[in-house]
């Protein structure tokens, strides 16, 4: 049932989960290491065998396949995702009235971990040197949004309640109060698109009465590397393609109990002639659990292992941008940076 | 050479005093393992490379020394240059195979609703 791989194309293509430990975990595929393969880099062997299949994909989440490629730059694109995709945070906060009991300095650390709905790809950095001179930022590198919210107590109230929601108005803070407030020609440029928090009900304080907030806050383009909160992603993900053999048929009451080592959908019990075998599905759904290496009885008929070339992304954003045009934006980020040490090498300044 | 006023070094190239063109150490400025690693894979795909190697040499600096040792006089700016130009390849490759997937997914999504 179960075709047995050669084992130099084991070791070359799949990390193999064994009972105490993975083997064949790293890419052994160089020039030089197996007589009789060419290992070294060919263009068009990689442009054949390189594919990616898109699994779903709507405005929050995306996953995604990419088959073909090697695990150091597969990694190098998550990394990107989680770091280096620039976004629009809100940096400095200027608090001209604090009453409330919320501390000035946690109030500023929450106001900046809300995700603004700004594409980054429209402003600039802020350069790091004028820091003391001007303040105030361009139009082209900042975004400047106020709250300005007072916390009163409700006339209209009947005299014995008790619930927070009838006695005060405005006692809760939600990022939704949060205005802005447009500079230079921004009114012009974002003419039909409002800049505003991506979601609108994320709880930044509460008041009680005679107590208010006055803030003016200055956004700038940032990346994950330096403050987590200009990371565009929730999370950005991946996992190798899980693949289960059957070293022999099970069948009857083990093949019950195989099934229920793996999780659901990915052995089915199927009837031939009369006994029910199992048979392995989808193993794609598997979480690698390894729960069949448990049972003594099971343990040697199935054989665990994992592609090493085949990535199954998942990419959930924050809602700045969508997952897709942050794929795109963390692949140009990687030709960036090799970009710029081809030109410093090409340069005069290196002999 | 690099870092004349207040330009801050990008790439430095570290040789041993005797040694040929071929073993150099470069140091990578504002890099880690993101382009490290990658671009580490690509240049040990290359035949004539003997080592090649690179490591982060305090946690706190962000700087890599990377290595290349080649075989037969090849100077080493030449593998990391071709390790350079493979990856941006690679990576515009990745580039358009994305876009294309990701709109015939999203012209098959809209296609059913009608």
């Amino acid at each position: 049932m179960a075709a047995t791989m050669s084992n130099v194309e084991e070791i070359r293509t799949r990390a193999v989960l064994g009972e105490f430990g993975v083997k064949n975990v790293h890419s052994s595929d160089f020039p030089g290491n197996y007589p009789g393969y060419d290992d070294a880099w060919n263009m068009q062997k990689f442009l054949k065998n390189f594919r990616i299949d898109i699994v779903n994909l709507d405005e929050n989440t995306m996953e995604f396949d990419m088959v073909g490629i090697d695990a150091s730059i597969a990694n190098a694109f998550r990394r990107i995702l989680l770091a280096e995709v620039p976004t629009m945070a809100i940096e400095k906060v200027f608090i001209y009235n604090n009453t409330s009991i919320v501390q000035d300095e946690v109030l500023a650390h929450r106001l900046g971990l809300v995700p603004i709905k700004a594409d980054p790809r429209l402003f600039e950095y802020r350069n790091a040197g004028e820091e003391s001179a001007e303040e105030e930022g361009s139009e082209i590198d900042t975004i400047q949004l106020q709250l300005k919210i007072k916390c009163s107590r409700n006339p209209r109230a009947t005299k014995d309640s008790s619930d927070p929601r009838e006695l005060y108005l405005n006692h809760m803070v939600y990022s939704s109060d949060i205005t802005w407030v447009p500079i230079g020609n921004q009114a012009d440029v974002f003419a039909d698109f409002v800049i505003r928090p991506v979601h609108d009900d994320i709880l930044i304080a509460k008041l009680r009465p005679g107590q208010e907030l006055d803030i003016i806050m200055h956004c700038v383009k940032g990346i994950g590397k330096d403050h987590a909160k200009f990371s565009p992603v929730a999370t950005a993900s991946y996992r190798l393609l899980p693949e289960i053999t059957l070293l022999e048929t099970v069948e009857g009451e083990k093949a019950e109990r195989l099934k229920r080592c793996f999780s659901r959908g990915v052995i089915d019990i199927e009837d031939v002639n009369g006994t029910n075998v199992a048979k392995v599905v989808n193993s794609r759904l598997d979480t690698c659990s390894r729960e069949v290496i448990r049972h003594d009885d099971l343990k040697n008929l199935v054989k665990l292992a994992r592609l090493r070339d085949h990535f199954i992304f998942t990419v959930e954003s924050t809602g700045i941008l969508p997952p897709d045009v942050l794929v795109t934006e963390a692949i140009k980020v990687l030709m960036t940076k090799c970009q710029r040490f081809l030109s410093e090498l090409d340069s005069p300044s290196m002999e | 050479m690099a870092g004349e006023g207040e330009k801050k070094p990008v790439l430095e190239m570290v040789q041993a005093d005797g040694a040929d063109e071929g073993c150099v150490t470069f140091v990578l400025h504002d890099e880690d393992h993101t382009l490290g690693n990658s671009l580490r894979y690509m240049i040990m795909k290359t035949v004539d490379v003997d080592f090649c190697g690179y490591t982060i040499t305090h946690p706190s600096e962000s700087k890599i020394n990377f290595r290349i040792q080649t075989r037969g006089g090849v100077p080493a700016t030449e593998p990391l240059r071709r390790g350079l130009k493979d990856l941006t390849e690679v990576s515009q490759h990745v580039l358009n195979t994305f876009q294309a997937r990701v709109n015939e997914f999203k012209k098959r999504q809209e296609d059913p609703m009608e």
